[in-house]
């Protein structure tokens, strides 16, 4: 590690020692507060408002924690039990929602405990490198001042300018210490925080068990406007072509006797219809699974789909074996999708795709080199990505700072189809 | 004649009226959409409407709906109602008023522009045309009319596609008067008081979708 990172860690974490000192008194506090909501219970209700407002108070606090936490590379996640839509802030209900949910209590548990841990470590964490930078400044500032301290280090007392000298190695030595030790005290503390903070095996499960309800839903909503889309674009496009078609014909057959030439005209338009409605057709199969996808899997499709481009795309890929079916057309329509983004939104001049897989995750990325500035919340795109991504418990992220560039990153997790075999080739 | 065509779909609509145009119908109006279509043919009252079941803004069943509406204001108002597929349940609800003067036909049958031409005519003039997919889904299942004889169920199919007696005696092979015997049976058997025959035809095709 270079010396300004390890030095910019150092600050950091002694930063974070005096953020816990001050997070580890308001524990203090929540926890009176708590405590005093509980006995306030059988005391005319109170505790039926109470209660609600302080746990409120201690999961913003516990919320606080585990993101500190997340700094330090321990990601915590959120525990609670989803609040259920028909209860309100205060009341009985609130009440009991928030006292059988065992994360209340783990929160509960851990405030003493934590705050005793963060004040330590926090303490520690802040007073060694002090105590090195007094010792750096010692000698000139007792100089400067004319009194002195006692003593510094392993000298006590000072009673000379060259004794004085000596706390200038040892106050580095401290100060160099202490800045090596404090992100490791942080990520004690956070080490510690997790194990109250963090859902318990059954939360998470349960948690899971919402998410994946939700991702259901949605996966089942999104099939099913795939399916009226392909059905109003049949009914609309090849359908009533065809029936105009047979029309053309019919009345061009009533025609060939009395005004042949008309009849002739009408079969030239008949033909004509006949190729849109094939056109039409084309375009349809491609919506909803792409041929070249079925024959030459995603990176023949993906590369296919460069060409056809108005800007000049760029495909990086070393998938070239098959995948499952569903992840390879999961696959394919989130980045179809990612690059009719760039060709319709972000003015770029150059677009690249890149497809990696790792043991168990397929890795996509999609850049462009436009202005940037993509919002995923707003139009259905970059949504709709993530609904098709979710459904295999896949993710998306985007970069796209204003001026750019904009970057979405996908992973969804994948097996080969059929295990991979050793090429005689030897090229991999 | 003057006729009023309802369809969104711009190069169907054309086609018709250039089709109904080739055979002396006067298009006195098109419609593109569901809400429009009831006022049309309330102001038109044309003598015969040739209306697309599925219609803007929800592309559902607009073209059906403003056609029971437009009939219950102006019974027997005659209507021919196209669609790219047939149920039988759209059918038993055109016929719901036993009026006569409708038609359900799949739009392919607008290629055989004569038989086309010829169902346009029959509804226009109170017939009942039903289109031979609805009549032979109906075929499949038809239980209480098994008081019925094969060929009375045969005749009655014959009717339902909207085949006068002569039609109906040259395609089955038998003289006109047998024809009319089999029409009175069925009639009896399916207990519909004698009246104006057009009205019975129309009651015994109901009765047929109802089966």
């Amino acid at each position: 590690m270079e010396t300004r990172d390890w030095m910019r860690d150092g600050l950091r974490a002694v930063a974070g020692g005096a953020l816990a000192i001050a997070l580890s008194l308001t524990n203090v506090v929540l926890f009176l507060l708590f405590v005093l909501a509980l006995i306030m219970t059988p005391v005319l209700g109170l505790g039926l408002v109470l209660l609600p407002l302080v746990t409120s108070l201690v999961r913003l606090r516990a919320e606080a924690g585990r993101g500190v936490a997340g700094w330090w590379g321990v990601p915590v996640a959120r525990p609670y039990r989803p609040r259920p839509p028909t209860i309100g802030f205060l009341g009985w209900r609130a009440y009991r929602w928030i006292i059988t949910d065992p994360a209340t209590w783990r929160d509960f548990a851990w405030l003493i405990p934590g705050a005793i841990v963060g004040l330590g470590l926090g303490l520690g964490s802040l007073l060694i490198p002090l105590y090195g930078l007094q010792g750096v400044v010692l000698l000139p500032l007792w100089i400067w001042l004319g009194t002195g301290w006692y003593g510094y280090g392993v000298i006590w007392p000072i009673e000379s300018v060259s004794e004085g000298f000596l706390s200038l190695p040892q106050g580095a030595l401290f100060l160099a210490i202490g800045l090596a030790v404090a992100p490791y005290l942080r990520r004690f503390d956070a080490q510690f925080a997790r194990l109250f903070l963090a859902p318990t095996r059954n939360a998470e499960l349960r948690l899971r068990v919402t998410e994946l309800t939700v991702i259901r839903a949605d996966t089942v909503d999104a099939q099913a406007a795939e399916l009226r889309r392909i059905e109003r674009d049949l009914h609309d496009g090849a359908q009533a072509r065809l029936v105009a078609l047979g029309m053309t014909i019919g009345l061009a057959e009533e025609m060939v006797e009395r005004d042949p030439a008309t009849a002739r005209r009408l079969l030239a338009e008949a033909r004509e219809a006949s190729s849109t409605a094939l056109v039409e057709l084309r375009h349809l199969v491609r919506g909803i699974h792409p041929p070249v996808l079925a024959e030459r899997g995603l990176d023949g499709a993906v590369r296919a789909l460069a060409l056809h481009l108005r800007i000049p795309t760029s495909v990086d890929s070393d998938v070239t074996e098959r995948l499952d079916t569903p992840v390879e057309s999961a696959a394919y329509f989130a980045i179809a999708e990612a690059l009719a983004n760039v060709t319709v939104h972000s003015g770029a001049t150059f677009a690249y795709v890149s497809i990696k897989r790792d043991d168990s995750h397929l890795l996509l990325e999609v850049g462009d080199d436009g202005h940037g500035g993509a919002d995923p919340s707003r139009g259905t795109g970059l949504r709709g990505i993530q609904r098709r991504l979710a459904a295999f418990d896949g993710t998306m992220t985007l970069s796209s700072p204003p001026g750019g560039p904009t970057i979405v990153t996908m992973e969804l997790p994948c097996a080969l189809s059929s295990p991979r075999t050793t090429l005689s080739s030897g090229t991999d | 004649m003057r006729v009023v065509i309802a369809e969104d779909h711009a190069l169907l609509r054309d086609g018709l009226t250039r089709l109904l145009e080739a055979f002396d119908f006067e298009v006195v109006a098109t419609v593109d959409d569901g809400p429009s279509l009831l006022p049309t043919l309330l102001e038109q009252k044309p003598d015969v409407a040739v209306v697309d079941v599925r219609l803007p803004p929800t592309f559902t069943d607009e073209g059906l709906q403003a056609a029971i509406a437009a009939r219950t204001r102006v019974p027997g108002m005659p209507i021919l109602v196209l669609s790219q597929h047939v149920e039988p349940l759209y059918a038993r609800e055109l016929l719901g008023d036993s009026v006569g003067g409708v038609g359900y036909l799949l739009k392919d049958r607008v290629s055989n522009v004569g038989q086309f031409i010829d169902a346009v005519h029959q509804v226009a003039g109170g017939g009942t045309v039903m289109d031979p997919e609805v009549v032979a889904r109906l075929l499949e299942r038809s239980r209480p009319l098994d008081v019925l004889t094969v060929r009375e169920r045969e005749v009655l199919a014959e009717m339902a596609a909207g085949r006068s007696n002569a039609a109906i005696a040259a395609k089955l092979f038998v003289t006109e008067k047998a024809v009319s015997k089999h029409i009175n049976n069925i009639f009896t058997k399916l207990g519909l008081p004698p009246s104006d025959d057009d009205n019975r035809r129309v009651l015994a095709v109901l009765a047929y979708l109802n089966a």
